[in-house]
């Protein structure tokens, strides 16, 4: 038996009210809640808290499970869930001509993603209308371009070879993204279009590719491997936007 | 469907709880649930055997955390007036336990609601936290004395408006 003069300490009492008291004290915890009022209300006063706590939050528990949540569909690989994604998305955009498909992509487009693909349409948007200074680090410097990215944002960034689809690295430069640096590259075509890749650390590990649009400004995006790529372009031109973010996706595939 | 994959489902709904309680956004929250699963599902190999559920809230509590250290440098922004006068008693309470909750420094809130609205003990808490018992106890104590705080304060609040 435990001497019911040691005086109950408020560790114990939450402890109590956790069931995590050994049982052998829970009748001096008792004893002494009796015999002083303020403890008793305390412990009632959480007792209350978890209360309405279970009444605030155990509806979540009744509701439907939404799809994107059902084992089913998540187990097929990761990985190439996502690619399969991504083909049926760009299938979706080239064939469908997207515009009922894509507004529902975006729509369900997770919040946080927002801001990442606001801060890319606005650094295409302030950058691809320069003239003398676009960039920060020149197109023919490649392999420093890539180093510097690299070492201050902390992840991979390679300015990818989109030559196979009539585009030249123009440069890149670093910016501040929402959480930390983000890196932003520009290329160019011959007849002057520009199109922006932008990369920021994202808290989505992997996601499917997704369409936003802003005014001219369109981007397909996707999550890969803890980063986001953001690819803008200004003009719709589905087609050519498509061709681009693929051309983008395989070579960051094959870069893993 | 495996043993593995048949427990992981069965923890779907308690994670949505635990993380719409965590995030508050709805839509944030089942982000954070379709990481975890991701996630999990994709280390099915690695797992060996264990409690797949303080596995599971330990890498929604992880993804979590990361996700407010993003967030920390942006401004908050929060409602300047939501007190709806024709809220019932349980949907103004509702409001106030998750204002309170929302004040909680992000530790603080995970113990809170590990313990009290998930029921974990203290010695699964201190594995998903990676501390010491005594730091979880030290945390829930915080957090039990900030919300009643949070939660008498806005009584008392009321009651001088009236």
């Amino acid at each position: 038996m435990t001497d019911r003069n040691i005086p109950v300490t408020e560790d114990e009492l939450h402890a109590y009210v956790d069931n995590e008291l050994p049982a052998e004290r829970c009748g001096d915890v008792e004893a002494w809640l009796a015999a002083h009022p303020d403890d008793a209300a305390r412990v009632q006063s959480w007792r209350a808290m978890a209360e309405a706590l279970h009444a605030r939050y155990d509806s979540v528990i009744d509701e439907t499970v939404p799809k994107r949540l059902e084992i089913e569909r998540l187990v097929q690989q990761p990985r190439k869930w996502v690619y399969g994604a991504v083909a049926a998305t760009l299938a979706a955009f080239i064939v469908g001509g997207g515009t009922g498909w894509f507004a529902r992509g975006a729509a369900t487009a997770p919040s946080a993603f927002q801001n990442l693909t606001v801060h890319a349409i606005e650094a295409h948007r302030l950058y691809v209308v320069e003239v003398r200074h676009p960039v920060e680090v020149p197109g023919s410097e490649r392999s420093h371009l890539q180093q510097w990215l690299t070492k201050r944002c902390g992840w991979v960034v390679r300015a990818p070879e989109l030559t196979g689809a009539g585009l030249k690295l123009v440069g890149g430069r670093l910016l501040p993204g929402s959480a930390g640096p983000a890196s932003f590259m520009m290329y160019e075509s011959a007849s002057g279009e520009r199109f922006t890749i932008y990369t920021a650390k994202s808290d989505a590990e992997a996601t499917q590719m997704r369409y936003a649009a802003e005014g001219k400004e369109s981007t397909l995006f996707w999550a890969d491997d803890g980063v986001v790529y953001a690819v803008v372009s200004t003009g719709v031109d589905r087609g050519r936007l498509t061709q681009i973010a693929q051309a983008v996706y395989d070579q960051m595939e094959k870069k893993g | 469907m495996s043993a593995f994959r048949q427990s992981v489902e069965a923890m779907i709904p308690a994670l949505r709880r635990y993380a719409r309680a965590l995030a508050r956004d709805a839509d944030i929250a089942d982000d954070l649930v379709q990481d975890t699963l991701v996630r999990a599902l994709r280390s099915e190999r690695l797992f060996l055997g264990g409690d797949v559920r303080s596995w599971l809230y330990t890498i929604l509590t992880n993804l979590n955390k990361n996700r407010r250290r993003s967030l920390a440098r942006r401004p908050q922004f929060m409602p300047l007036l939501d007190n709806n006068p024709d809220a019932s008693g349980t949907e103004a309470e509702g409001r106030d336990i998750a204002r309170a909750l929302a004040t909680l420094v992000e530790e603080q809130r995970s113990v809170l609601l590990l313990v009290m609205l998930e029921g974990l003990s203290y010695r699964e808490v201190a594995d998903i936290q990676g501390v010491p018992i005594g730091t979880v106890m030290s945390r829930l104590a915080r957090a039990r004395a900030h919300v009643k705080a949070s939660l008498e304060g806005e009584r008392t609040a009321l009651r001088r408006v009236k």
